[in-house]
């Protein structure tokens, strides 16, 4: 299995921890990664309220890039947004020769184009259906016993593209979870939206839907998320969100790959769970309880 | 006042600076609208909003369109796509809402300038970086907003973010990269 890796902005600073504990991961199940050189921002979710050929030509740079080294190659996306991003180029210059053509013509000032050869998949599209949870299970060498994880999905991954689950109610995440030793937890905000893109802009707003989840989500010893802007929002704020009316109490909020990380054998330096902002002593404790331990 | 009735009594507005094609493009992007309200019930912002989605979607294609402009409605959609999917109709409407910021934008009113801001700050900093450089971006935003409170608010943040080594003060190697691609796509699209 191999893929072009497109790790997107965030992952280059807020986010390092979803980058190396994803690249560790996929390495610990066999998935090699080829990084696009020369990738640039897809313009994330703040260039369509200002142009419309730009929101697709960014991304396009990309695909056109991912093109030329592996035009066999899925391009392998672990932020949802950078995912719909690209997504939404496939999707509507299939639907629309004109719209592909001025795409292209907007590309011709870098001598690039993009013919549309290489799919875009997030990484959880490819660690539920590509890799599986059995390949998962084999590789797990401490169960992690004793955990209840929230799956939080947040929203772009599966909307407006339900490619790989149900958008109203996901569950892709339970079998790889399960494969884990850990318990999911049973609610229904896995799929709500965190806000993150008013973050900036209609704080109040934003906070009380983070309030919402952080609150459902107070019966597990952890959220697991799929993407920076949702884990920026579920950890940074979370004081704020409490405070603000939720009745939550402080949960932890780790990156899928990070708990994969761990129960494949990867320390909690090794998936830099010090970068975490939201990590509560309960649940260090529990990961380092010796029943957690080897399987 | 005056400017505000004779908005109403023509649609397209020709009192005002709209973007008419953008106007008209965006109405059809709703014109089959029927009211059903399901964009409204699964809206999370909707409770922080002035007007309903649904009202806004009727409120267009009335042609009332200085309060569709004036409502803040369409700068609260973060863009999570529920109604887009529930939509009965399958209509954009997630895209409409972002088509209503960049009218607004365009449209030249001094709050909804300052409303776009963010906007054109994130894009002007990655026109010269090729990739975000957040804190860079934070900077010219609060220069920008001119509003000296504004940075106490994400002072929070910025400790947390700085305490934990993830603030990259440094500039990118992809500096400069995305300035030909820019040029193109500005010259496309200021093509009449």
């Amino acid at each position: 299995m191999k893929y072009s890796y497109y790790p997107g902005c965030s992952l280059e600073s807020g986010a390092v921890e979803y980058d190396l504990s994803s690249r560790e991961v996929l390495r610990l199940l066999g998935v090699e990664l080829a990084e696009i050189p020369d990738w640039t921002c897809c313009g994330a979710s703040a260039v369509e309220p200002v142009s419309r050929l730009l929101t697709l030509a960014l991304p396009a740079r990309n695909l056109a890039l991912a093109e030329r080294e592996a035009p066999d190659a899925d391009m392998l996306v672990p932020c949802s947004a950078c995912y719909l991003n690209h997504m939404r180029v496939e999707r509507e210059c299939e639907a629309d020769r004109k719209l592909a053509a001025r795409v292209n013509e907007a590309l011709s000032a870098e001598g690039l184009s993009r013919s549309g050869t290489v799919r875009v998949r997030h990484l959880l599209d490819v660690l539920a259906r590509d890799v599986g949870p059995e390949r998962v299970g084999q590789a797990v060498v401490r169960r992690l016993e004793g955990l209840t994880v929230a799956p939080y999905y947040g929203c772009q991954v599966l909307r407006p593209y339900p490619l790989f689950d149900d958008p109203e109610r996901p569950a892709s995440m339970e079998p790889l979870l399960k494969a884990l030793g850990v318990e999911v937890l049973d609610w229904d905000m896995g799929g709500r939206c965190c806000g993150a893109s008013l973050m900036a802009t209609k704080r109040a707003a934003a906070l009380a839907l983070v309030s919402a989840i952080l609150d459902a989500a107070s019966e597990a010893d952890l959220i697991v998320t799929v993407c920076p802007m949702c884990q920026m929002n579920l950890e940074a704020y979370q004081k704020e969100a409490i405070r603000s009316g939720g009745r939550g109490r402080p949960v932890s909020v780790l990156y899928l790959p990070q708990l994969m990380g761990l129960a494949l054998g990867l320390s909690e330096d090794d998936v830099l769970l010090g970068k975490n902002m939201a990590v509560t002593d309960a649940l260090r404790g529990k990961l380092r309880a010796p029943a957690a331990a080897t399987v | 006042m005056n400017e505000r009735t004779e908005a109403v009594s023509l649609p397209a507005a020709a009192t005002i600076a709209v973007d008419i094609t953008a106007l008209a493009e965006i109405q059809d992007m709703v014109r089959a609208c029927m009211q059903c309200g399901t964009c409204s019930a699964s809206c999370p912002n909707a409770p922080a909003m002035d007007r309903t989605p649904r009202s806004l979607w009727r409120m267009l294609l009335l042609g009332l369109v200085d309060e569709v402009l004036e409502s803040r409605t369409f700068w609260l959609c973060s863009a999570c796509y529920s109604c887009t999917l529930r939509c009965p109709r399958g209509l954009p409407l997630t895209e409409a809402m972002a088509a209503l910021k960049r009218l607004a934008a365009t449209d030249g009113r001094a709050a909804d300038r300052k409303r776009g801001l963010f906007y054109e700050d994130f894009i002007r900093n990655v026109e010269k970086n090729g990739r975000v450089r957040e804190t860079e971006l934070m900077l010219h935003y609060f220069l920008d907003m001119r509003d000296p409170l504004l940075p106490l608010d994400y002072t929070p943040l910025g400790l947390k973010l700085l305490r934990k080594g993830k603030l990259r003060l440094g500039g990118s190697g992809q500096r400069g990269r995305l300035g030909p691609l820019f040029a193109k796509v500005r010259e496309m699209e200021a093509r009449p």
